[in-house]
């Protein structure tokens, strides 16, 4: 019942202003704001075991005519004898190349990368495996980065993507990363704390003092990367765990949202939103009133319960 | 392709050689020679681009590539024979050259490559660039120059190969991007490439083959943060001041040509005369004990393997003279000893002032710390190897029973039982209400403060490592040869770290590095988060004592009867000294004065 009403009050911009829901035959009256809000913060309270929650958005952005992001979000719990255990694979990736490969290099990434931890992951998910999982999060992530580099220098050779992948288990996250997508914790206070590096040129330069950080804002080649899934002989992507953020959220997101918006921007968007969903709404649409100027994805996630 | 095939009835493939981004190069045999064993280099390109446009600019590489060597004559340059297409494959059949490519050499090597053979390299790769700079009627630039573009023929010298790269550089939008390989100048990115880039190439190479760091996996345009001499100090400042020059981020700033580089590393070689001594011996950095005395020693009636506890100006150590020894910190007078029937292996823990400490006797002992008499005892089924762990009025500790007993800390009553499969010799770490431990047939249990197993992993070998368990990690190391992260609360593995041999040291970590020793005698220090190592020491022999941190110093002990005083974020030698006998246990740092055991009988305190 009261997500028939969330539901209602969410479309409209002034809830005030609308007539009465009736949502039973008994008589009723509208809940004020502040009533809805009371209950939404009272279901938030209500989840007892430790589970992740996860929400996305994306859009082609106002001056591309092709999605070339693509975005994998994967939750649940993982049950075994150590209780249930959260479980999540998040990835964002931003394909790029000429001849319309931008979308297939993201698209392999995501798909070969994605395949290859939930394949690993597929027995104790589906199954009672008998022996435990020989290689760590780690390696693992490792191979999968492996793969889909090969996948896309045989499927679309000559293009490239980004890739920054969560892969959630408990209350530690790995990441894979090559590229410029990021990865923050965000706070409800505002922080904003990116705990991937880009692999820009332009971003290196600046870090050597070789340009300005205005000059680095406004370089015709600020999209170059030095690293990409696709390119070269040799990749080394950054893989490392940390601790999943309490307290906050998980973001993933593309430099179309990153590129465009503030952190100051960013938290904003999110503050003004009752939920996850609605967040990363907030985020697509500030991006694209900034202009748009590229594909813009993100993920959100959250743990919630104990 | 298969080995067996004949390509254009004349050249029998006989196996991979090497696999690049188009296609793979095959050593074959010659038909047209039928009588000798001419051996040719078959490099095979395999074009699969589904664009014209790709597909077209791929063929003309490669056939540059082939006009291009037809053209040289030079001893580093091989020759090409043939070159043909069929179907969506090019090949160019060149000279066979018997070697390895610089990359595998770097890579396959245990230790540093000697910097007097890496210059001598960098001198033929001088002359062969000179070579390619001063071509007439064009100038033609290498332009990837890298350790897998030179090979080393098995009398020693350099061939350059791989003449096939023309890497156009557009500007604009983000879909033209440059795979940099580590080894390019920052002006490429601008789209230059002059011979400069080639000096800087090189500079790049020598960069790392000297400090056996790959440029690809680190920031780009990092050399001038990451001097050679940081990696390897056995290279001569000389050596350095020439590579860095090449390395300058302006090429105004470099060699103005490959010539006066040559010059400039034949006079930094010849100042320091390091071509003079070929094959250079290997220095190792004379670090002798002389300064160092211990500010005292004590001698017992047998080996001390065992750890020492400070507690209230004393040292408690045991000793495989059966015996549990209370010594003055101070001046290590002998305060009292306490017999047991068994050698003490362990590291005694001290509560509420009294002393737990196992023995081989199978039991737990709790002494006065003050008077050394019995407070109670606690019998096991087995010796007792594993050091006890007190947490919420109850001592925890492992035996060769295959038990971890959970003992009443005051009154000595069991409380209970856990049954491992194998004998715990690791000593248990309680964190959140847990208690994690490892045993010696690899299974790794964590259990709830009622003894039921909440998780357990099991190494493919014995766990003697004690676990050290943060908010992020359970880490331990394993006779498999792993240092082990796995999750606190399931026990999956978040990652691993490959070590040359097995381990029974227990890890400890300052900031973001995480040490152990491991018996392949080395100390390492590992990243926290990415799992990369940061830096490793060699000993003389297997290290099974823990490392010790204190303050910005690593204290660890070897086998090779030293104590080791590291440097912790650098892994550089501080200072060492050697015992009268291999050093098993570990170092005890308190108060600027470290006290080791050793199997020479003895105990020493040494200032920190």
């Amino acid at each position: 019942m009261f997500e028939s009403i969330k539901k209602l009050f969410q479309k409209e911009t002034s809830p005030e202003e609308k007539e009465p829901v009736v949502v039973s035959e008994s008589e009723t009256v509208p809940l004020s704001p502040q009533q809805v809000e009371d209950i939404i913060a009272h279901q938030s309270m209500q989840y007892e075991l430790q589970q992740l929650i996860a929400a996305s958005g994306q859009s082609v952005g106002k001056q591309r005519e092709l999605n070339e992001d693509s975005i994998l979000t994967i939750t649940t719990t993982l049950a075994g004898n150590a209780g249930n255990i959260p479980f999540g694979l998040y990835i964002v990736a931003d394909g790029m190349g000429g001849h319309q490969y931008g979308e297939i290099a993201s698209n392999t990434a995501m798909r070969v990368f994605g395949g290859h931890i939930m394949r690993k992951f597929h027995p104790y998910l589906f199954s009672l495996p008998t022996a435990p999982l020989d290689e760590s999060l780690q390696e693992l992530m490792l191979a999968g980065v492996a793969q889909a580099q090969e996948a896309i220098q045989r499927e679309a050779p000559g293009s490239g993507t980004t890739l920054t992948a969560a892969l959630v288990l408990g209350d530690q996250v790995s990441i894979a990363h090559v590229g410029d997508s990021r990865a923050y914790s965000v706070y409800p206070d505002g922080r904003f704390d990116m705990i991937t590096r880009d692999h820009s040129l332009v971003g290196r330069l600046e870090e050597l003092g070789q340009i300005t950080a205005e000059e680095a804002a406004n370089h015709p080649q600020k999209n170059v990367l030095y690293r990409a899934l696709g390119q070269g002989e040799v990749l080394e992507p950054d893989i490392f765990t940390a601790s999943f953020p309490k307290k906050g959220n998980l973001m993933l997101c593309s430099d179309g949202l990153w590129g465009v918006l503030t952190e100051k921007d960013m938290h904003q968007a999110m503050s003004d939103a009752d939920t996850l969903e609605r967040a990363c709404q907030n985020l697509v649409n500030a991006a694209n009133a900034a202009g748009g100027p590229d594909n813009i994805s993100v993920v959100l996630v959250k743990m919630v319960g104990q | 392709m298969q080995s067996g095939v004949t390509l254009s009835e004349r050249y029998l493939i006989q196996e991979v050689i090497g696999i690049g981004g188009m296609g793979s190069v095959y050593r074959a045999r010659d038909l047209h020679f039928p009588n000798v064993v001419k051996l040719v280099a078959v490099k095979e390109m395999v074009n699969l681009a589904p664009d014209p446009q790709v597909r077209k600019t791929i063929i003309r590489n490669f056939e540059r590539e082939a006009n291009i060597l037809a053209t040289l004559t030079h001893p580093s340059i091989p020759s090409i024979f043939d070159y043909f297409s069929s179907d969506d494959r090019s090949y160019l059949v060149l000279e066979y050259i018997n070697g390895q490519d610089l990359e595998a050499v770097v890579r396959d090597a245990e230790d540093f490559l000697s910097p007097a053979q890496v210059v001598a390299w960098g001198i033929e790769l001088c002359d062969v660039l000179s070579f390619l700079h001063n071509h007439k009627p064009d100038q033609i630039i290498f332009r990837d120059m890298k350790p897998s573009n030179v090979m080393i023929d098995n009398r020693g010298h350099i061939m350059l190969v791989d003449f096939g790269i023309a890497k156009q550089f557009q500007t604009g939008q983000k879909g033209t991007m440059i795979g940099t390989e580590g080894y390019s100048p920052p002006e490429q990115y601008r789209g230059e490439a002059t011979h400069l880039a080639d000096i800087y190439a090189l500079g790049a190479t020598l960069h790392h083959l000297l400090t056996k760091r790959d440029p690809r996996l680190e920031p780009p345009f990092s050399f001038e943060e990451r001097p050679i001499r940081d990696s390897n100090p056995d290279v001569f400042p000389e050596i350095e001041a020439v590579i860095a020059r090449a390395l300058t981020y302006e090429p105004k700033d470099r060699y103005p040509d490959i010539d006066e580089m040559k010059e400039a590393l034949m006079a930094a070689a010849r100042q320091t005369g390091l071509l003079a001594r070929m094959p250079a011996s290997k220095a190792i950095p004379a670090f002798q004990a002389d300064g160092i005395k211990p500010l005292w020693k004590f001698k017992c009636e047998d080996e001390v393997r065992g750890t020492p506890t400070y507690f209230d100006n004393t040292i408690y150590v045991g000793c495989y003279d059966n015996n549990l020894y209370a010594l003055n910190a101070a001046d290590g007078v002998l305060k009292w000893k306490y017999p047991t029937e068994g050698g003490i292996v362990s590291k005694p823990a001290v509560f509420d002032k009294n002393i737990f400490f196992g023995s081989e006797d199978k039991r737990l002992h709790v002494i006065n710390a003050y008077s050394g008499k019995i407070v109670w005892s606690h019998y096991a089924d087995g010796p007792v190897r594993s050091s006890p762990r007190i947490a919420e009025g109850h001592v925890f500790i492992g035996s060769d029973d295959g038990v971890l007993h959970a003992v009443n800390s005051m009154t000595g009553r069991a409380v209970w039982t856990f049954s491992a499969a194998a004998a715990v010799r690791s000593t248990p770490f309680v964190a959140n209400e847990l208690i994690y431990v490892g045993s010696e047939n690899g299974e790794f249990y964590c259990v709830d403060f009622k003894g039921k197993v909440k998780w357990q992993f099991r190494a493919k070998r014995g766990i003697t490592s004690s676990p050290l368990v943060t908010e992020h990690a359970v880490y331990f190391t394993s006779l498999d040869g792993h240092l082990y992260a796995l999750d606190p609360k399931s026990g999956w593995v978040l990652w691993k770290f490959r070590l040359g041999k097995g381990s029974v040291s227990s890890p400890t970590i300052l900031d973001n590095l995480i040490y152990t020793g491991a018996a392949d005698g080395f100390i390492y220090a590992i990243d926290l988060k990415t799992s990369k190592e940061a830096w490793r020491f060699r000993t003389e022999h297997q290290v099974t004592g823990s490392p010790v941190i204190y303050k910005d110093a690593l204290y660890c002990t070897s086998i090779d009867s030293h104590l080791y005083c590291l440097d912790a974020k650098s892994g550089q030698l501080r200072w060492k000294y050697a015992t009268e006998g291999p050093v098993t246990g570990s170092p005890l740092v308190y108060d600027d004065i470290v006290y080791i055991g050793s199997t020479d009988h003895q105990i020493y305190a040494l200032l920190a």
